[in-house]
């Protein structure tokens, strides 16, 4: 048993690497960031541990500074965070079967979490399960760490780090080239970038991600007796 | 605000944050077979949503200003000629943040 977890630990760390990077800087920004705005340590290591997603936690930062109004703060998480809908859907089967730690893989399935998960090729020797889990827990260890270590030290760090956040644009250009290489058909792929830079246009960077989710989900539902077609979907 | 008010607009992004995760397993319980539909959709939608991933990371960049676009632009060519290349993840986000990075504190 124990040799399990340490093999699946040992196949999921170098998958997370990229994430160790992009998470350390991005941690370390938002706990500074909180740090400035009048926060102690206390909140960006806790807000890291229980909301783990990015995002949302510098905007949390702002709807802490301005009025008591939590339906609001319910409703921006909601729309924010509604890609992770689609991320369940795509992970209906990998979880199957997981028992107790699909709890926890669901609970932490941040972007990064949810691309290493879907896209790794998992060796045969190692459990699925505890790979999933390794890769989920790394990145959450990443993220508290960074943010802690922000909160409390922000103030007194000097940025010479300029750029190392495009780590993580990295990193999903990558894993869509992975996605794209591996299916015959570029369809959803295609369509996933031409309506987003579509709707970045017309909506704006802080109102794009709701429109171009919606289109997304009418397309590939529109097309799906095409795509569905050879076989093989998309 | 008060810190009883903090703690419940932190409770209310925890709630919403596991709605728009937990609500996929909820409605499709694995006990019963996934709807046909849901499973076209579990498919095609991750090559997608990596294309949108890409565009919202990217969300902030704008062409006609500024540097436009183009460290982020020769970035990115980087990253996929090295992943096309030797298709080493780490070596094609490494080289490609690096690059990023002398350009950003160097050049532009």
């Amino acid at each position: 048993m124990n040799h399990k977890i340490k093999k699946a630990f040992r196949a999921a760390f170098p998958h997370t690497l990229p994430i160790f990077a992009g998470f350390w800087f991005l941690g370390l920004t938002y706990g500074i960031y909180m740090n400035v705005s009048g926060f102690s340590f206390w909140y960006p290591m806790l807000m890291s541990i229980t909301i783990f997603a990015g995002s949302i936690e510098f905007v949390t930062v702002n709807l802490l500074l301005g009025a008591f109004n939590p339906l609001q703060a319910l409703a921006m998480t909601l729309m924010i965070n509604a890609r992770h809908l689609f991320y369940g859907i795509a992970m209906l089967d990998k979880f199957k079967g997981m028992g107790w730690k699909k709890f926890y893989l669901i609970f932490g399935m941040c972007d990064e979490s949810f691309s290493i998960n879907y896209t790794a090729e998992i060796p045969e020797d190692v459990d699925r399960g505890w790979f999933m889990f390794a890769v989920t827990v790394l990145n959450h260890f990443y993220w508290f760490f960074g943010s802690t270590l922000g909160g409390i030290f922000g103030s007194l760090l000097k940025f010479d780090t300029k750029g190392l956040d495009f780590v993580m644009t990295a990193m999903f250009v990558v894993i869509f080239m992975e996605q794209w290489m591996k299916e015959e058909k570029h369809a959803s792929e295609l369509i996933g970038l031409g309506i987003s830079v579509l709707c970045l246009i017309i909506f704006k960077a802080e109102n794009f991600m709701i429109p171009s989710m919606i289109g997304i989900l009418l397309l590939l539902t529109g097309s799906r007796r095409i795509l569905e077609k050879g076989g093989e979907a998309a | 605000m008060t810190i009883t008010q903090q703690i419940i607009t932190v409770a209310m992004v925890v709630f919403g944050t596991m709605i728009t995760r937990f609500l996929p397993f909820v409605v499709f319980q694995s006990n019963k077979p996934t709807p046909k539909y849901i499973q076209y959709l579990g498919k095609v939608l991750p090559g997608a949503v990596f294309g949108l991933l890409i565009i919202y990371c990217l969300r902030n960049v704008s062409v006609f200003t500024g540097t436009h676009g183009l460290p982020e632009a020769i970035a990115i060519v980087v990253v996929a000629v090295l992943h096309k290349w030797k298709r080493q993840m780490l070596l094609s986000i490494a080289g490609g943040t690096a690059v990023y990075m002398l350009l950003v504190q160097l050049v532009f």
